[in-house]
């Protein structure tokens, strides 16, 4: 597939070298050739998609095409798009059909966006391989006996194997920058509140956002001003003067100082892993950077905190799963309680089951000044370890994941060590800061590997320029998987 | 233990959920409207389709911020919005999005009169929160029908200290709390349609005790009658199955009215833990001075004081003065009496007497009286001027209900006014001593009702038309 | 921190999700290394720290008082799985 980025597809667009239309074909083609042995994609609807582009191709026409009209992307099975499946990566929600767009998924139709399916992922977002979802679990494109990561994996997977040129996917805890890492592409979580939750199922309410994913910095910039913007539905969207987040890519990287938490360089880090990013610090310096040590001293305690956090607040946003409005319902049932109670067992996976009591735990009567309220109190001091961190330097880097891609079932059994995946992920979603994965390199077998930095907040132009610059001056981006090229 | 109710005594407290007079719900945009075929008013978020979000309705926080102003009551300048996590067909989301630890109201009071004694109750706290669905029983083959119609409607839930010793002080407070609600327009009151529910918790305990004995909670009252019933129930059942020697589980108990009995409808081993934590899908709400001074100014008169002004500019007793503010209507029309006719306590009679009786003889609320205030105040004037004799204008009274015109029009067609001529009158009272002599020889032998007995005749002789105080004159006269 | 077999049943009922007694115990298990994880977050001392709920010090947006959704129950309904004469069906309640 030629390595096409989001402006040359647009640019190729605009003058009419090829249409929406076929553009998508070309993708359709890939998915169907690729995605039985990937299994990236849980739902794909041609019909749906081509539909899309013939209307894409009309407004190109007419003059009304915007930056990236009838350029296809693929959304994460987490969106609720009006008339297409939306599960979740669940049994709970295999059938369900949702009847509302997405916010995000809103503001991609208004582009002129094609969507060229619903991407898999671990089930309600909970997981860092990709491996609890219903419809199976999603291989790495760049070695299918290893997992890509997840939640969001299908969205990685589908961009690193060029099933689609950009993807949407989420980020709770690592989600989209931990599967970037290990699928070889670059991903952004932005700044908790820049891009509206509406229609976005939750799973962690105070830690999900949206972005995007997609090969390189400058797709990811573009995808950005699309997704971001003030929803009136999310009380948690702010209202912000409406930014271009390419606006500063090709900023000198002079002057800047990357602060490099000691946390992220200690033990627990694979060397491979740890001499990509040294080897990328390094190409950072030549481009103007200089360094500066500094301490995240509390955030060795981001897991804990995290898995008091996040299952709390999924245990109450999982709740309406009852079957009573939509979707699973157990077969057979004696009453309205047993009915609940089938269909929440059967409906729901190991791994949701899990989270979903330890949420119930924290928050029942009597633990919850000890837990809830304790990982609360812990969580600021995580977040004011940042801010006194970003007042030596302008932005944070350090590896996304602590090792490369893993054998599938290698860690599933033991969830704890699954958990330890996010490492250096969460303390991010913790604070509401916007953090970014993009490749830096391989392992000694060939598998990807991703550096993470960390912005302050609203400064996602910043890590854009950055990781940019970066981008500009290496080629770890552009790799491709040598079979399904 | 002796047994018998003196030796127990009943504390009791309110939980008032009233729904706020919103247009919208309070987290989203569905319309509150009474009476919708079902879910054609459950929007996705009404319905917590996955993905939705709540957004806060400005309305249901003023209405709080009202109330609070109403009751002097604390206003908690940041306050947050909690789940309240419990399983129920009714309620979408599997938790309730309510207020706990930081509610917007704390603290208040509000005067209660109680056979005839002025008493002022504590509030605890009012907090704003969303309404559930309704369950529909009623046979769907063996199953139950769910709609959601009514989940998100913002309530107001009012909660009272257990300051309450009897029925006829909870049924005091309950009407108090309703007259002021919808005094200040932040709900419609009707309670037939749910608007204003109360769930009563009642214990009881030894006279003397300081302890409070375990309280049932009676849930879902929706009317005073059921209210004073429920109570009365329960309490003589909890003293019964102390005196017996039995104790008193916490639990939350129905009321069935066909029966007047209270049974249970949850025991505390059933009781939810409902893992209450703050809602992360909403901010703190802060409300800034500015806007408080805005909803005080635009606060009508409170019932409080205008009471204290009745009693004041119109002479009414504590009493009246409190009936007359039942409800704000009512005490804009008798103002509007008194003012036109200058007798305060005669415009209190009427309003209070013959008006209510009239209306609810005919089931009319007072905005539906086909006699105005300002035709009140004509008719007491003719009362005052010696026009009308309170009998005559009782029937002046009925002409204006029929609509037969004014006050005037109506004396003068009708043939009442009230007989002014001495002479006439005069002439009336020698006849009716001419005629009944034996009455006169009983007076003057002594027997008082004999008077009586010939004033009843010089009224009857002129037709109604006399005007008594003169009759009493002329005939103490005549008999001396 | 040491959940026993019992307290899983309760979670799980409160959560309302049926595990039978083999099920409740590798939950037990695995939940406990879970809260293992968890304990090390417990000893902290955060006393005079404020719990951080957000990222920024922002209050709720109010919205104005108007009606603006309209009745789309018959989409809503039509990934329902028991419906009736525009009601949600479930097994009888008893109160």
């Amino acid at each position: 597939m030629p390595d096409a980025s989001l402006s040359a597809l647009a640019a190729q667009l605009a003058a009419k070298q090829i249409s929406s239309r076929e553009l998508a074909r070309q993708y359709l083609d890939r998915i169907a050739a690729l995605n039985p042995a990937i299994n990236a994609f849980i739902t794909v609807d041609a019909e749906k998609t081509l539909l899309e582009a013939t209307a894409a191709d009309a407004r190109i026409a007419a003059g009304q095409a915007g930056p990236l009209t009838g350029v296809p992307i693929a959304h994460k099975d987490i969106f609720c798009t009006d008339g297409w499946r939306t599960t979740c990566g669940s049994k709970m929600l295999h059938n369900f059909v949702a009847p509302y767009d997405a916010h995000v998924i809103q503001r991609f139709k208004a582009a002129g966006m094609p969507s060229l399916g619903k991407t898999n992922m671990d089930e309600f977002a909970m997981g860092s391989s990709n491996e609890t979802s219903y419809f199976g679990a999603v291989k790495n494109p760049w070695n299918t006996t290893c997992v890509p990561g997840g939640s969001s994996g299908g969205a990685a997977a589908c961009v690193a194997a060029r099933m689609a040129p950009a993807a949407t996917g989420t980020d709770t805890g690592g989600s989209i920058r931990q599967p970037a890492a290990l699928c070889g592409i670059t991903g952004l979580k932005p700044t908790y509140g820049l891009v509206s939750r509406y229609g976005m199922i939750a799973f962690a309410s105070s830690l999900d956002q949206a972005g995007p994913m997609a090969p390189s910095a400058e797709d990811c910039a573009l995808l950005l001003n699309v997704m971001t913007g003030f929803d009136p539905n999310d009380s948690t969207s702010l209202e912000r003067e409406k930014e271009d987040y390419t606006r500063d890519l090709d900023q000198p990287l002079a002057g800047l100082r990357v602060g490099l938490p000691r946390e992220f360089f200690a033990e627990g880090l694979n060397s491979d892993v740890a001499a990509a990013v040294e080897a990328a610090v390094t190409e950072l310096k030549k481009l103007g950077a200089t360094t500066v040590d500094i301490s995240l001293a509390n955030s060795k305690l981001a897991i804990p905190v995290y898995y008091v956090l996040a299952p709390a607040e999924a245990s109450s946003n999982l709740s309406r799963f009852d079957g009573v409005r939509y979707g699973y319902r157990a077969p057979e049932y004696a009453s309205l309680d047993d009915m609940y109670c089938k269909t929440r067992a059967q409906g729901f996976g190991a791994e949701v089951k899990r989270r979903i009591l330890i949420g119930a735990y924290v928050l029942s009567h009597g633990y919850y000044d000890a837990y809830y309220l304790q990982a609360q109190k812990i969580r600021r001091l995580i977040a004011d370890d940042f801010n006194q961190a970003f007042k030596a330097c302008d932005i944070i880097l350090g590896p996304t994941a602590p090792g490369t891609a893993f054998k599938l079932g290698e860690k599933s059994d033991d969830p704890v060590e699954m958990y330890l995946n996010d490492l250096y992920t969460i303390p991010a979603n913790l604070a509401g800061l916007p953090g970014m994965s993009l490749p830096c390199g391989f392992d000694a077998k060939g598998l990807p590997i991703g550096l993470q930095l960390v912005g302050n907040y609203f400064s996602e132009a910043k890590m854009l320029n950055v990781a940019h610059q970066y981008q500009r001056a290496t080629d770890w981006h552009s790799r491709q998987p040598e079979d399904l090229k | 233990m002796k047994r018998g109710h003196d030796n127990w005594e009943t504390v009791i407290g309110l939980e008032v959920h009233t729904q706020l007079a919103t247009r919208s719900k309070i987290f989203s945009g569905s319309s509150t409207a009474f009476g919708a075929a079902p879910n054609t008013q459950a929007s996705a978020v009404d319905v917590a389709l996955p993905g939705v979000l709540p957004v806060l309705n400005k309305k249901a926080v003023e209405c709080a911020i009202r109330f609070g102003l109403a009751v002097d009551a604390t206003l908690n300048r940041v306050n947050v919005f909690d789940r309240k996590n419990y399983f129920y067909p009714d309620l979408p989301k599997g938790y309730q999005i309510s207020q706990l630890a930081k509610p917007i109201v704390e603290g208040g009071t509000l005067k209660i009169v109680v056979e005839g004694e002025e008493r002022t109750i504590h509030l605890t706290r009012a907090h704003m929160e969303e309404d559930a669905g309704k369950s529909l029983h009623e046979d769907f083959h063996g199953m139950t029908g769910i709609d959601l119609n009514r989940a998100g409607t913002p309530l107001l839930e009012i909660v009272s200290e257990p300051e309450m010793r009897s029925s006829a002080e909870a049924v005091a407070y309950a009407r108090a709390l309703h007259t002021l609600v919808t005094w200040i327009g932040i709900c419609d009151g009707n309670m037939q349609e749910g608007s204003f529910r109360v769930d009563a918790n009642v214990s009881v305990r030894p006279v003397g005790q300081t302890e409070f004995g375990t309280r049932r909670e009676i849930k879902n009252l929706n009317s005073f009658k059921f209210l004073q019933q429920a109570i009365d129930y329960e309490v003589r059942w909890q003293i019964e199955t102390l005196e017996d020697g039995g104790r008193i589980e916490q639990a939350t108990v129905l009321f069935d009215p066909d029966t007047g009995e209270t049974r249970m409808m949850r025991s505390k081993e059933d009781a939810h833990d409902y893992r209450y934590f703050p809602d992360p899908d909403l901010l703190p709400v802060k409300l800034d001075e500015d806007w408080i001074e805005a909803v005080r100014a635009g606060l009508p008169e409170l019932p409080a004081a205008m009471q204290a002004r009745f009693q004041a500019d119109y002479g009414v007793s504590a009493y009246d003065a409190a009936v007359l503010t039942g409800s704000r209507a009512l005490a804009d029309f008798f103002e509007a009496a008194a003012r036109a006719c200058g007798q305060g306590k005669l415009a209190a009679n009427w309003v209070m007497g013959e008006l209510s009786a009239a209306l609810n003889k005919a089931e009319l609320d007072i905005a539906q009286s086909p006699v105005s205030a300002a035709q009140l105040g004509t008719l007491i004037a003719r009362i005052q001027d010696g026009t009308l004799s309170g009998k005559l204008a009782k029937q002046v009274f009925e002409g204006l209900w029929e609509g037969a015109g004014e006050v005037d029009a109506i004396i003068e067609t009708r043939g009442l006014k009230q007989m002014s001529d001495s002479g006439e009158l005069e002439k009336i009272v020698d006849d009716v001593l001419a005629a009944n002599p034996k009455s006169v020889e009983e007076f003057r032998s002594g027997k008082e009702k004999a008077f009586n007995a010939l004033v009843g005749q010089v009224m009857k002789a002129s037709r109604g038309k006399a005007n008594p105080a003169q009759v009493n004159e002329l005939l103490k006269a005549r008999l001396q | 921190m040491s959940l026993t077999p019992d307290d899983v049943k309760r979670i799980a009922r409160l959560a309302r999700i049926e595990i039978d007694d083999v099920q409740a115990q590798a939950t037990q298990a695995q939940l406990n290394t879970i809260f293992d994880l968890i304990a090390t977050m417990q000893a902290v001392d955060t006393a005079g720290i404020a719990p951080m709920a957000h990222a920024q010090e922002v209050y709720q947006r109010l919205r104005d008082d108007v009606v603006t959704e309209t009745d789309r129950h018959a989409a809503f309904q039509a990934v329902a799985p028991a419906v009736e004469n525009g009601l949600y069906l479930v097994p009888k309640v008893i109160e």
